[in-house]
């Protein structure tokens, strides 16, 4: 377990993504496949569950230092953490040399035969087995045991630090850690298996992604060689299905499958071997609800079927990537939207199935050794849950230019350009998807609040807060640290240093005389901000130097670009 | 013998006070640190190597006695001496001995070795006043030379990275004690805050073998200090101060470090456990070695151990503070 120890004190030890991706990859080079394969079971924050309660962990304790009970009450008061307090009163027991184990061995031959054993021979074995552990893996022991082990890493570090010692692309590695699988050596080398094995049948392809236009939209020649669609302000995703199994993957390479159960119903009367390209979106009543209601989506791992009926989702689909199991994205981009439009249709003819063979299980809180987690409510979806993205006609740019300020009354961003004679690509290629988005919504707002940055930009103060006018106040609006050049920040910097009226701690409210254009894609209206109004992506667009902070807007003139 | 007045711990029959909180007639100091060495007084006596760290704090011109280790000396109805206290340099128990029996006056202490001080010195008495600062025991010090290990070990791989290594310490006896230490496994200078200069020189003056040092603060523009050690007080932590330190990786060197929820809410990079206080261990052996039948707990967790030596059939009370809240020189 000592390896096991020293990786967890190096990812707790550093906030920093990549020393932790480091650490994790080092030990996955190294370990014996049965532990590494425990390891990922914890990473991941897959549990044991609990074996042993805190009161016996507490009387154990007291009963091997002598302390009384007041005093590790005392002692918990300052620590926070039952395990920790244990192990650090413990240390009084300095560790006497014992063999090293394997953390498999230490899992299955030990802890989990703790289960339902009697209490006096499970405080035997822990007080023997504490004895031979120093206060780091004492305290891991403990954390196990209770079933509280947390280290923090998300999903995605352990898949890149597995993808990095195996050399293999991380989307493999997070299909393959899908679904239910149980930790062991075997199952292990299956994740780190070169060799292609039926769980890549979940892989998603490669994102082809839009530049945003620069030059004037007649450069871009005809109209009618693109293909135009409203730019839609929701998840990039692809749902694929292979093998009877539905797996949505978002762009940053997440399974969001099960937050989206709507989508994998409607989508099990695909074919076999299709993979589509869209945007997942909170939809109702015919129009995007605002980023905020998609947020709560993405947020909520319980009771998503309830929420479901809130805040709908729809997949909105603008490509086929992978019709019939043939890797489709060389057909030119007409083709591939014919064949796109000819799928949904055949899936809304046929008999309605809904949730058949539909689900992968790839719960989160897989629970090994407890009772196994209920199969997941049939959600409610509606044929249009799956739905392809309309095209736009346009005769001429000037028209379609004129159609383009439809766009916030429809709830997008503006236009995505598609060559019609292009391919799907990889990354970012310029040249045959362009985005034409809508100019940002502006408002010039006072700076009022200024504090640190994070990383590099810890002794700067960077990042602002901005009010606008309301009853002779000035009502925070929007927090913002992006659009400043470095030059601007350090004088910023010194000029709030010097004009700051009051500090709460890190926040500095600063003489209300800076006022700035800020830019920002969507307004909502929200219950959680003390103005009323959120925004999304505020950036300062402009340091207006030449306005004084009574020029500023207000809130009544923001109000108005509500929807 | 000794009574709590609003500037703290007061003899009558001497009529003085211990290190206290406002300005008094006559100040007995215990070591040089701010919540135990306040400016004002009238007259001050210390132990015969606080003197210069006392002299740095208040000026040349406040009248200060000094009194070696172990030497007693009379004031009004008591004898007075200090004796080695192993805090910082120059840190002293005071022991007092009266018509009614014999007092010792801990100030901070702690039992671990320390290249800069001379080891605490266990003098018996019947009233015990000791600090309680990790008065808990789940406060238990490693070996130093774990520590120092751990600290060598955190440079290096920050220097293989190119980053600057910032260690955040106390400004008198830590930031010593570690450039000490280091000096046993390294010879390497290290770089430290401007304000810890004069501290560092007056421990120079005193004898004490440390790293070489160079001020940070002075370098020209643009130095680089990557792959460095930079020593400063906590308190240039988040300042502009910072920036000329580049990518850098920070850490605390602190008895605080101790608990991970304290490590964690800080957001150092590293937090390294190393104090100039007592550990609990320390303090159940100190008590004992006082052979005092009642002990009296100040600072930090009094509470904890004044019930926890009840317990064991002392006779325990705590002693009021001005100073709660963080230990200071930790």
């Amino acid at each position: 377990m000592t390896r096991f120890a020293l990786l967890y004190d190096a990812i707790d030890r550093t906030t920093s993504t990549n020393a932790k991706v480091a650490a994790m990859a080092g030990y996955f080079r190294v370990a014996p496949a049965a532990d590494a394969a425990w390891a990922v079971f914890f990473l991941t924050g897959r549990r044991l569950k609990r074996l042993l309660p805190y009161a016996s962990i507490n009387d154990w304790t007291l009963a091997a230092t002598g302390i009384e009970q007041w005093l590790l009450e005392e002692c918990y008061s300052v620590v926070g953490d039952g395990a920790e307090t244990a192990a650090l009163v413990l240390d009084q027991l300095p560790p006497s040399p014992s063999e090293d184990l394997p953390l498999q061995q230490w899992v299955e031959d030990r802890i989990v035969t703790l289960r339902g054993m009697d209490p006096a021979r499970q405080q035997h074995l822990m007080t023997t087995w504490w004895r031979g552990l120093d206060r780091l893996q004492r305290f891991l022991l403990l954390k196990l045991v209770t079933g509280e082990f947390r280290v923090g890493v998300s999903q995605t570090l352990v898949v890149r630090a597995l993808a990095k010692a195996a050399d293999l692309p991380p989307t493999t590695i997070a299909a393959r850690l899908m679904g239910e699988w149980t930790p062991s050596a075997d199952w292990y080398a299956s994740v780190l298996s070169p060799e292609r094995t039926d769980d890549d049948r979940s892989r998603p392809y490669p994102f082809f992604l839009a530049s945003p236009i620069e030059d004037p939209i007649e450069t871009l020649g005809d109209p009618n060689d693109w293909l135009i669609e409203w730019k839609w302000d929701g998840i990039r995703a692809q749902l694929v299905k292979r093998a009877g199994a539905i797996h949505l993957w978002s762009r940053g390479e997440e399974l969001i499958t099960h937050r989206f159960p709507e989508i994998v119903a409607a989508a099990a009367r695909l074919p076999e071997g299709t993979v589509l390209d869209g945007e997942v979106l909170a939809f109702r009543d015919e129009r995007p609800m605002p980023f905020s209601a998609l947020q709560q989506r993405i947020g909520r791992q319980k009771q998503v079927a309830q929420l479901a009926r809130t805040v709908p989702a729809v997949f909105m689909t603008y490509d086929i990537l992978e019709d019939r199991g043939e890797d489709v994205r060389a057909l030119p981009q007409t083709e591939r939207r014919r064949r796109l439009e000819e799928r949904l249709e055949e899936g809304r003819l046929e008999p309605d199935t809904p949730g058949a063979s539909g689900f992968s299980r790839t719960d989160d809180d897989v629970d090994l050794f407890g009772p196994k987690a209920q199969a997941l409510e049939t959600p409610e979806y509606a044929p249009t849950t799956l739905r392809a993205s309309p095209l736009v006609a346009a005769a001429s740019w000037n028209e379609l230019a004129a159609r383009r300020e439809e766009s916030r009354g429809r709830g997008v961003e503006g236009f995505m350009l598609k060559r019609r004679t292009s391919t799907y690509g990889v990354g970012r290629k310029r040249g045959d998807w362009w985005k034409w988005k809508i100019d940002p919504f502006t408002v010039d707002a006072v700076l009022i609040y200024a504090q640190p940055g994070s990383g590099r930009r810890a002794s700067l103060l960077t990042d602002y807060t901005f009010g606008v006018w309301h009853e002779g106040e000035l009502v925070p609006i929007a927090k913002a640290y992006s659009g400043l050049s470095n030059e601007e920040i350090a004088e910023m910097d010194r000029w709030i240093r010097r004009h700051t009226r009051e500090r709460f701690g890190p926040v500095r409210h600063v003489e209300p005389v800076h006022v700035f254009e800020l830019g920002f894609e969507a307004i909502a209206r929200s219950s959680r901000h003390r103005s009323g109004i959120a925004v999304r992506f505020p950036r300062m667009l402009r340091w207006r130097k030449d306005k004084k902070p009574e020029e500023a807007d207000t809130l009544e003139g923001v109000q108005k670009l509500l929807p | 013998m000794l009574t709590e007045t609003p500037a703290g711990l007061f003899c009558a029959a001497g009529g003085f006070h211990i290190d206290p909180w406002g300005p008094v007639d006559r100040a007995l100091i215990t070591h040089a640190h701010g919540d135990h060495a306040r400016g004002g007084s009238r007259a001050y006596l210390c132990a015969e190597s606080s003197k210069r760290l006392l002299e740095r704090r208040f000026g040349s011109e406040t009248p200060i006695e000094s009194l070696p280790y172990g030497e007693s000396a009379a004031i009004g109805g008591v004898r007075v001496s200090f004796h080695p206290a192993g805090h910082i340099l120059g840190s002293a128990q005071i022991r007092i001995e009266g018509a009614d029996g014999t007092w010792v006056v801990t100030g901070d202490y702690k039992r671990a070795a320390d290249p800069t001080c001379d080891p605490f010195e266990p003098v018996e008495c019947d009233t015990f006043v000791t600090e309680s600062t990790f008065g808990l025991p789940i406060y238990r010090w490693d070996p130093v030379r774990h520590v120092v290990d751990e600290i060598l070990e955190w440079w290096e791989g920050n220097r293989a990275d190119g980053r600057t290594s910032v260690l955040f310490c106390y400004t008198i006896g830590k930031v010593q004690r570690l450039l000490a230490e280091l000096a046993r496994v390294t010879d390497r200078r290290a770089f430290v805050h401007g304000m810890m200069l004069s501290m560092i020189d007056a421990y120079r003056e005193s004898g004490v073998a440390m790293l070489p040092v160079e001020s940070a603060t002075e370098q020209p523009r643009g130095t680089k200090f990557a792959g460095e050690l930079v020593l400063a007080p906590l308190s240039a932590r988040g300042t502009p101060w910072m920036r000329r330190l580049g990518d850098h990786s920070d850490a605390f060197a602190s008895g605080l470090m101790r608990v991970r929820g304290v490590r964690r809410q800080r957001a150092f990079d590293r937090g390294f456990v190393l104090s100039d206080h007592a550990d609990w261990p320390a303090l159940l052996q100190s008590v004992t070695e006082s052979g005092a039948g009642r002990v009296l707990a100040t600072h930090g967790h009094s509470e904890p151990l004044a019930r926890h030596l009840r317990n064991q059939g002392f006779e325990a009370g705590v002693i009021r503070t001005a100073w709660e809240g963080e230990p200071t020189g930790d």
